[in-house]
C-alpha cells in the first residue's frame, strides 16, 4: 500500500500549507491571549476558505461540497490541523451525519452548511453520560405528532457559532444482547426554539477560542418532522455517519506532531550548549528519532483507516487504532518537543504550549483513549466469546 | 492568442541551501521543490490575460526530469489549459532552454511568451532574453506591469531609478518581475480539473536540440558567515577601514 500523495492530493497539500500559513498562523497569538476567533477575522477566512473549496470540502460534489475521498480529506485535516484548533475550524465542515436528512430537511440544514449559510453543533454528552452515552437522561417523549424535550447536555463544542444543534435524546427502552438498553433519536433543533436554551460551558485549559456550551431542554415541543434518519434508530444514523470523525481528529493531530517536530528539530540544529549543537547530544537526537517513529505508526494507521473507509471496508477498530495512535503520539511528541526546547519550549513565543495544551483535550474527546481500548480489544475477545 | 509560459522546477524559496560536500552544487535530495516563483507570476498573469478575454489559451512548458510534470500540473491547476514537457534529467543551461522554447514557439505559434525575470535557482536572468533574439522578437524584461491593446503589448519595466514604460509589437517575450501580480492559490475544484488536463510529453531529441552543457561548474561554496559588527572611534577610522577592509570604496 502506498499512501505518498497523488498529484491531486499533493496539490491540495501545497495549497492547504499555504493557506494556513498566510490565514491561520497570523492569527494564532491573539486567539490565544484573548480566547477568541476575532468576528471579522473568522469571516476573512470562511470567505477565503470557500472560494478555495476547502470549506464543506468531504461534502459530496453534487450537493455544492468538494467531493474530497476519506483519505485526501485526511490529508486536508492534517494541513489544517496544524494552526490553533478555533482558526483551523472556521474552516467548517458540515457534520457527516447531516447527510441523513430527507426531504424538507435537506433545504433547511444540510444544503445551508454546505454552502456556508449555517453550521451546526452535535449534542451527545450529558454530565452523567459521557462514555457510556447510552446512558444520557434527555428524554424525547411522543406527543401526538410532536416530540416533548427534557435534559440537559453539557461539553457542547461551538454552540455559540451554530444555528441549530443535533441532539441526541432517549426514545424508550429495548432488550439489547446484554440486557435492556435505551433507544437513541437524533433532532435537529434551532436556536431559539422555544424551551430550548444554551449557557456558556467552562472554561477550558485546551483549545482556547472554541468554546463549550451546556445547552438545556425544558418542555422542549418539536414536530417529528425534525428527527433526522428514523425514530428509535439515533445510533444507526451515528454509526452509519460519524465514523469518519474519529479520523478527523486522527489527522488534525498528524498536523500538529509535524509542526512540532519541525520546530524541535530545527532546535536541536539552532541551538547550541557546551559548545555543540544540542540535536549533537545523543540524549536530544534520540527523542527526535523517537518521535518521527511515533508520528510515522500514528500516519500510517491513519492512512489506513482512511483508505479503508474509502473502500467501505473500515471497522470500528480501525477508526479507534487512528484516533487512539494519533491522539498519543501528538501527547509523547508535544511534550518532548517542549523538553528539547527547554524553557523557551512553554513560553508563548511559540506555538509548542499551545500544541501542548491542546494535545490534552484529544484523548478525551470523541471517544476518551480507554474507550477506543475497549473498542479495539472488545474486537478481538468478542469473537472468541470473551 | 496563445500565451505559452515556460515554469521551472527549482528549489523551494523556503528552504534553506546547503551545499554538497563536494562542492560540486547545492543539495537537492530530500529538498521541498516547487515552480520558481517569478514563473508562477508569470502564469498568473497568463490566466489573467485568459479571464480577460485577451488570450484564448494558456500553454505551460516546463525542461526537466520527470517530476517537472509536477510544475506543469501545478500551473494547470492555476488555470493554464495544458502542458508540454521536455523530459531531460541533467543541467540545462539558459541557452539550450531558449533553443528548446523556440521549437516550441514554433510548433505552437503563440503570440505571448511570459517568462519569470529569472530562476532563484541559477539566478541566470538570460533565457528570455535569449528566446527573443533566437526568434527575432520584441523584448520586455522586468514587467512589474502589462497590458495587451491595439495588437500591442504596454510594458511597464523596473528600471535602476524608476519605472519605463515600453509599447512591444506583438508576437513578444515578457519577463516578469516580482511587484506585476501576487500569484493565487490553486482552488479544490481547479487541482480537480486539473487532472484531466492534457501534457504532452518529449525529449530534446524531438527538436532537434542538444542540451549538453557547455559550461563546466568548477566549485560552489557556501558564502562566508556573516562577521559581528564593530564600532568605530572617528569618521576618519571609518572611512580608512571601509577602504582597507570592507573595500567599498
Ligand atoms: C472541550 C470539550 C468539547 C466537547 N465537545 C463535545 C460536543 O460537541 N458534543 C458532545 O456530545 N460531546 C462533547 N464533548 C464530550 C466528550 O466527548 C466527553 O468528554 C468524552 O466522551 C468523555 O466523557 P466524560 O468527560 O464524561 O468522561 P467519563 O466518561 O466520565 O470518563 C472518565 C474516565 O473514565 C474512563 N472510563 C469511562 N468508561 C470507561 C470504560 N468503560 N472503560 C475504561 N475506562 C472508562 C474514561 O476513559 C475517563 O478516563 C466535549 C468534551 C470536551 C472536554
Amino acid at each position: 500500500m502506498d499512501f505518498s500523495p497523488s498529484e491531486e492530493q499533493r496539490l491540495l497539500i501545497e495549497m492547504a500549507r499555504r493557506f494556513v500559513e498566510e490565514e491561520l498562523y497570523p492569527h494564532e497569538r491573539t486567539v490565544e491571549e484573548t480566547d477568541e476567533v476575532p468576528v471579522e477575522v473568522a469571516e476573512r477566512i470562511k470567505q477565503k476558505s470557500r472560494e478555495l473549496g476547502l470549506y464543506a470540502a468531504a461534502m459530496p460534489e453534487e450537493l455544492g461540497g468538494g467531493g474530497l475521498d476519506t483519505l485526501s480529506m485526511t490529508m486536508l485535516d492534517r494541513e489544517l490541523g496544524r494552526a490553533s484548533y478555533a482558526l483551523h475550524y472556521t474552516v467548517y465542515r458540515p457534520s457527516n451525519i447531516l447527510q441523513a436528512c430527507v426531504g424538507e430537511q435537506r433545504e433547511k440544514y444540510l444544503l445551508p452548511c454546505i454552502r456556508g449559510e449555517k453550521v451546526d453543533c452535535l449534542a451527545m454528552t450529558e454530565p452523567g453520560a459521557g462514555s457510556d452515552v447510552r446512558g444520557m437522561n434527555c428524554r424525547a417523549v411522543r406527543d401526538g405528532d410532536d416530540f416533548v424535550i427534557n435534559g440537559t447536555k453539557h461539553f457542547i463544542s461551538h454552540a455559540d457559532w451554530a444555528d441549530f444543534v443535533i441532539l441526541m435524546a432517549a426514545t424508550g427502552e429495548e432488550d439489547g444482547p446484554r440486557g435492556p438498553r435505551k433507544k437513541i433519536t437524533t433532532f435537529l433543533i434551532d436556536k431559539g426554539w422555544p424551551g430550548f436554551t444554551i449557557r456558556p460551558g467552562y472554561k477550558n485549559v485546551s483549545m482556547r477560542g472554541y468554546h463549550n456550551f451546556i445547552l438545556e431542554f425544558d418542555d422542549c415541543r418539536v414536530p417529528a418532522s425534525q428527527v433526522l434518519g428514523e425514530v428509535d434508530k439515533g445510533f444507526d444514523v451515528a454509526n452509519d455517519w460519524l465514523g469518519a470523525t474519529r479520523l478527523q481528529v486522527a489527522g488534525t493531530c498528524l498536523g500538529r506532531c509535524d509542526r512540532a517536530l519541525e520546530l524541535a528539530t530545527q532546535w536541536a540544529v539552532d541551538r547550541k550548549q557546551f559548545g555543540q549543537p544540542i540535536g549533537k547530544f545523543q540524549g536530544v537526537s534520540f527523542k527526535l528519532a523517537d518521535m518521527a517513529l511515533r508520528l510515522r505508526q500514528a500516519e500510517l494507521v491513519t492512512y489506513e483507516a482512511a483508505w479503508k473507509h474509502d473502500q467501505g471496508t473500515m471497522t470500528d477498530s480501525d477508526a479507534a487504532m487512528a484516533k487512539l495512535a494519533a491522539t498519543e503520539a501528538l501527547a509523547f511528541i508535544a511534550d518532548e518537543a517542549i523538553q528539547i526546547h527547554g524553557g523557551m519550549g512553554l513560553m508563548n513565543e511559540l506555538p509548542l504550549e499551545m500544541i501542548w495544551r491542546d494535545a490534552r483535550l484529544e484523548r478525551i474527546w470523541e471517544g476518551t483513549s480507554e474507550i477506543q481500548r475497549h473498542i479495539i480489544s472488545r474486537g478481538l475477545l468478542r469473537p472468541l466469546g470473551g | 492568442m496563445k500565451v505559452l509560459v515556460p515554469v521551472k522546477r527549482v528549489v523551494d524559496y523556503n528552504v534553506k541551501i546547503r551545499v554538497k560536500a563536494d562542492g560540486s552544487g547545492v543539495e537537492t535530495a530530500n529538498v521541498k521543490m516547487s515552480m520558481n516563483p517569478f514563473d508562477e507570476i508569470a502564469v498568473e498573469q497568463a490566466v489573467r490575460l485568459k479571464e480577460a478575454g485577451a488570450a484564448e489559451e494558456v500553454v505551460a512548458v516546463s525542461i526537466g526530469p520527470q517530476q517537472a510534470q509536477e510544475t506543469i500540473r501545478t500551473a494547470l491547476a492555476m488555470g493554464a489549459d495544458r502542458g508540454i514537457h521536455i523530459k531531460h534529467d541533467g543541467e540545462v543551461e539558459p541557452l539550450a532552454v531558449a533553443k528548446l522554447l523556440k521549437a516550441v514557439v514554433e510548433k505552437e505559434g503563440p503570440e505571448l511568451v511570459l517568462t519569470g525575470k529569472q530562476a532563484i535557482d541559477d539566478d541566470c536572468n538570460q533565457t528570455g532574453q535569449m528566446l527573443a533574439a533566437l526568434l527575432g522578437w520584441a523584448q520586455g524584461t522586468f514587467a512589474s506591469k502589462l497590458e495587451i491593446a491595439d495588437g500591442g503589448a504596454k510594458v511597464t519595466r523596473e528600471v535602476d531609478g524608476g519605472l519605463e514604460t515600453i509599447q512591444l509589437k506583438l508576437p513578444a517575450i515578457v519577463s516578469v518581475d516580482l511587484r506585476l501580480n501576487e500569484p493565487r492559490y490553486a482552488s479544490l475544484p481547479n487541482i480537480m480539473k486539473a487532472k484531466k488536463k492534457p501534457i504532452d510529453a518529449h525529449e530534446p531529441a524531438d527538436f532537434g536540440v542538444d542540451p549538453t552543457p557547455r559550461l563546466k561548474t568548477v566549485k560552489v561554496s557556501e558564502p562566508p558567515p556573516r562577521q559581528g559588527g564593530i564600532k568605530v572611534e572617528s569618521v576618519d577610522e571609518l572611512v580608512e577601514k571601509l577602504k582597507t577592509e570592507a573595500k567599498v570604496i
